[in-house]
C-alpha cells in the first residue's frame, strides 16, 4: 500500500495517465482492504460447493471407499426418481411457502396493531419479538415437549379446561406441527420489517387523504399497502432463504419422520447416518439449484432497494 | 366530545387490548417455559397442568449438574469461544471490505456487494460434506476453532452489507481531513471511521453473535465430545421423557438468556440489521 506514494506519481492532467503503472497500482490499493475478506468467503464457501459437485458425480458410499467410482449423472437421477427424496423436495416447498405466508400475513396485521398507540406499546412490542430470540433448538424443544405433548403439553391442558379433544399432535398433524413452530418464531422478524416500514410512511401524504375524505381502508389500500411492497418483498425473501435451509426444527420436533424431511434434513442423513457422499452431494446440488431460482427473483428485489437507496445518498 | 370523536378512542381502546391479547398469546409459551422451569418435575408432567404448584430450583440444579448428569459449562464456554472469537473475526474482515465499497467506492462496487450476499444464498448443506471431509483428515473434528471459521464465513457477508451502509453515513471530509493529515489506513479506521460508525458496528456484532450462538447443523455435524455447543447439548433432550420436564425448560431459558438479553436491549439495532441495513 505504501507503493503509491513512493511510486513516482504522473502529473493528473497527463492524458496517458490511466495507463501508467502508478495508476494501476493505485487501482489495487483501493482494492487490497477487500481482499482479505473476498479470498476467505472464496476460499471457505466457494471451494466446498466445487468440492461437492465434482463428489456429486460419483458413486461413494464412505463405509466402503474402495468401491468409490465415476458414475455421470447416476445420482441425479437417482435422486430425482427417489420417491423419498422427491417426497423431501416437495416438503421443502409446502414448508418454506406455508410458513413464510402465515408469517408474512401475521407479521402485517401485529405491525398494523403495534403501528397505533395505546397504553403500554412498548411492552407489548417487547412481548412480541420474544419468540423470535429464543435460540432455535430450544424452541423447537419447547413446542415438542412443552406444548404438543399429548399427555401434559400446555395445548392439551387448556384443551382440557374447555372439555376439548386431546390429540397426538406431532403424531397426527406433523407437518403442521413443524410449520406453526416456525411461525411462530418468524411472525415476530416479518412484523419488526414492517413496522420500520410504517413508520417511515408520510404523515402528511395521509394526512392529506384524509382530509379528502378516504376511509381507513381506502387509506390502506392505495397509501400504505403500496408503501409497504417493498418492505413485505424483503421480508418474504430473508425469511424464504432462513426456512428453505431450515434443520433445527424438522431435526428436533419430528427428527425427519412421518413425511417432515425437508432436503436440508435428507442430505444430512444420507451421508451422516447412510454415508453416502454421492447421492448427499447430488441432492446438496439441487438445494443449491433451487436457490438459486429463488436468490435470481430475490436478488432482484434487494437491487431495486438498493438502487433507492443509492439515488437517495 | 363529538360522537365520531368518542367512537374512534373507543376504537383505539379496542385495537389496543386486541394487541396486548396477540403479544399475550406469542408469549405464553414462553411464559409457560419458565414457569415449568421452577416446578418440580411431579408438577411439571400432571394432565391438566397445574398453574400453583410449589416452585422449586430443582430442574437448573439438575441442569448445571449438581444432582449427576453430564455438566453444561463446556458446551457454553464452547457457544462463547466460537461465537465471540468468529464475530471478532468477522470484523476484523468486514470493515476494511466495507470501507473499500463504502468510502473509497472500488470500481464495480456493487457487483463484489453482490457476490458477497449470494454466498449467503448457497445453501449451508451445498459445503457440509467437503468440509466435514477435509476436517476428518486434517484432523480438525471436534475443534472449537473449526467453528469459528465457518461462522465467520456465515456471518461475513451480512457483515458487509450492513456495515458498507453504515460507513457510507460517516462524512467523506473527516476521512479526507485525516489523510491529509497523514493517517495511514488502519489509524483512519480505528481512530476516525470505527467511532463514529460505532452503533452500526455495535448491531452488526450482535447479530453475528446471535446467529453464531444459534447455528446447529455444523455444530451438530463437526463436533462431538470437546467442542460441543450448548445447542448441541440441546439436542440430547430431543428424546426426554415427561421425569425430566423441568430440567429441559431450565436449560432451553440459560442456553436463550444471553439471546434474549441482547435481542432486548437492541430492538431497534435488531431490526436494521437484520433487514441489511435497508430499512432505516
Amino acid at each position: 500500500m505504501t507503493a503509491t506514494t513512493t511510486a513516482p506519481v504522473a502529473s493528473p492532467s497527463a492524458p496517458a495517465g490511466r495507463r501508467e503503472p502508478s495508476a494501476r497500482l493505485r487501482a489495487w490499493a483501493t482494492r487490497a482492504p477487500l481482499l482479505p475478506a473476498l479470498i476467505f468467503m472464496i476460499a471457505v464457501t466457494q471451494l466446498p460447493f466445487v468440492a461437492t459437485l465434482v463428489i456429486s458425480f460419483f458413486d461413494w458410499n464412505s463405509l466402503y471407499p474402495d468401491a468409490r467410482r465415476f458414475t455421470g449423472l447416476d445420482n441425479y437421477r437417482q435422486v430425482l426418481t427417489d420417491a423419498d427424496l422427491r417426497s423431501s423436495v416437495w416438503t421443502t416447498v409446502l414448508l418454506t411457502v406455508t410458513v413464510v405466508l402465515v408469517s408474512l400475513v401475521l407479521g402485517l396485521l401485529l405491525a398494523l396493531l403495534l403501528d397505533r398507540r395505546f397504553k403500554g406499546r412498548s411492552v407489548v412490542r417487547t412481548l412480541l419479538i420474544a419468540p423470535f430470540l429464543v435460540v432455535p433448538v430450544a424452541a423447537a424443544l419447547l413446542w415438542k415437549h412443552v406444548l404438543y405433548n399429548p399427555e401434559y403439553g400446555l395445548l392439551n391442558g387448556l384443551l382440557h379446561y374447555v372439555g376439548g379433544p386431546q390429540p397426538d399432535w406431532i403424531s397426527s398433524t406433523p407437518l403442521l406441527a413443524v410449520e406453526a413452530s416456525l411461525v411462530w418464531q418468524w411472525t415476530p422478524f416479518m412484523m419488526l420489517i414492517i413496522l420500520a416500514g410504517l413508520q417511515s410512511r408520510d404523515p402528511q401524504q395521509i394526512e392529506a387523504a384524509r382530509v379528502d375524505g378516504a376511509s381507513d381502508w381506502q387509506v390502506f389500500r392505495h397509501l400504505t399497502l403500496p408503501h409497504l411492497r417493498r418492505y413485505l418483498e424483503l421480508g418474504a425473501l430473508l425469511g424464504s432463504i432462513y426456512i428453505v435451509q431450515n434443520f433445527d426444527a424438522v431435526f428436533t420436533i419430528t427428527s425427519g419422520g412421518l413425511g417432515t424431511a425437508n432436503l436440508p434434513y435428507t442430505v444430512y442423513q444420507s451421508f451422516y447416518q447412510a454415508h453416502e457422499n454421492g447421492l448427499a452431494s447430488a441432492a446438496g446440488v439441487l438445494v443449491v439449484i433451487g436457490s438459486i431460482i429463488i436468490a435470481t427473483f430475490a436478488l432482484r428485489v434487494v437491487s431495486s432497494l438498493f438502487r433507492e437507496e443509492g439515488s437517495r445518498a | 366530545m363529538s360522537d365520531t370523536a368518542v367512537r374512534v378512542r373507543r376504537k383505539g381502546v379496542g385495537l389496543g387490548l386486541v394487541a396486548w391479547l396477540a403479544g399475550i398469546v406469542f408469549f405464553l409459551p414462553i411464559a409457560w417455559m419458565a414457569l415449568t422451569s421452577f416446578h418440580s418435575e411431579a408438577d411439571a408432567a400432571t394432565n391438566p397442568p397445574s398453574f400453583t404448584a410449589a416452585l422449586t430450583l430443582d430442574g437448573y440444579r439438575e441442569f448445571f449438574g449438581t444432582d449427576g448428569g453430564a455438566s453444561p459449562w463446556p458446551s457454553l464456554i464452547n457457544s462463547t469461544v466460537a461465537s465471540v472469537g468468529s464475530t471478532a473475526l468477522v470484523l476484523l474482515l468486514a470493515l476494511p471490505a466495507a470501507y473499500a465499497l463504502s468510502v473509497r467506492r472500488v470500481r464495480k462496487w456493487t457487483d463484489v456487494l453482490f457476490f458477497f450476499l449470494s454466498t449467503k444464498m448457497l445453501p449451508v448443506v451445498a459445503g457440509l460434506l467437503p468440509v466435514y471431509l477435509f476436517a476428518k483428515n486434517a484432523g480438525l473434528l471436534d475443534n472449537v476453532w473449526l467453528l469459528v471459521v465457518l461462522y465467520t464465513s456465515m456471518n461475513l457477508p451480512i457483515a458487509v452489507w450492513m456495515m458498507q451502509s453504515f460507513l457510507a453515513e460517516v462524512p467523506v471530509a473527516v476521512i479526507e481531513a485525516a489523510r491529509v493529515d497523514g493517517a495511514r489506513l488502519p489509524t483512519v479506521l480505528a481512530r476516525v471511521i470505527a467511532p463514529m460508525a460505532l452503533p452500526g458496528i455495535a448491531a452488526t456484532a450482535l447479530i453475528c453473535f446471535i446467529f453464531s450462538w444459534n447455528e446447529l447443523l455444523f455444530a451438530r455435524v463437526l463436533t462431538g465430545v470437546v467442542a460441543e455447543t450448548a445447542p448441541v447439548f440441546l439436542t440430547g433432550f430431543i428424546t426426554s421423557q415427561g421425569l425430566f420436564l423441568a430440567k429441559v425448560c431450565a436449560a432451553s431459558l440459560v442456553i436463550s438468556l444471553p439471546v434474549l438479553a441482547a435481542g432486548f436491549a437492541a430492538q431497534d439495532k435488531l431490526v436494521q440489521g437484520l433487514s441489511l441495513g435497508a430499512v432505516k
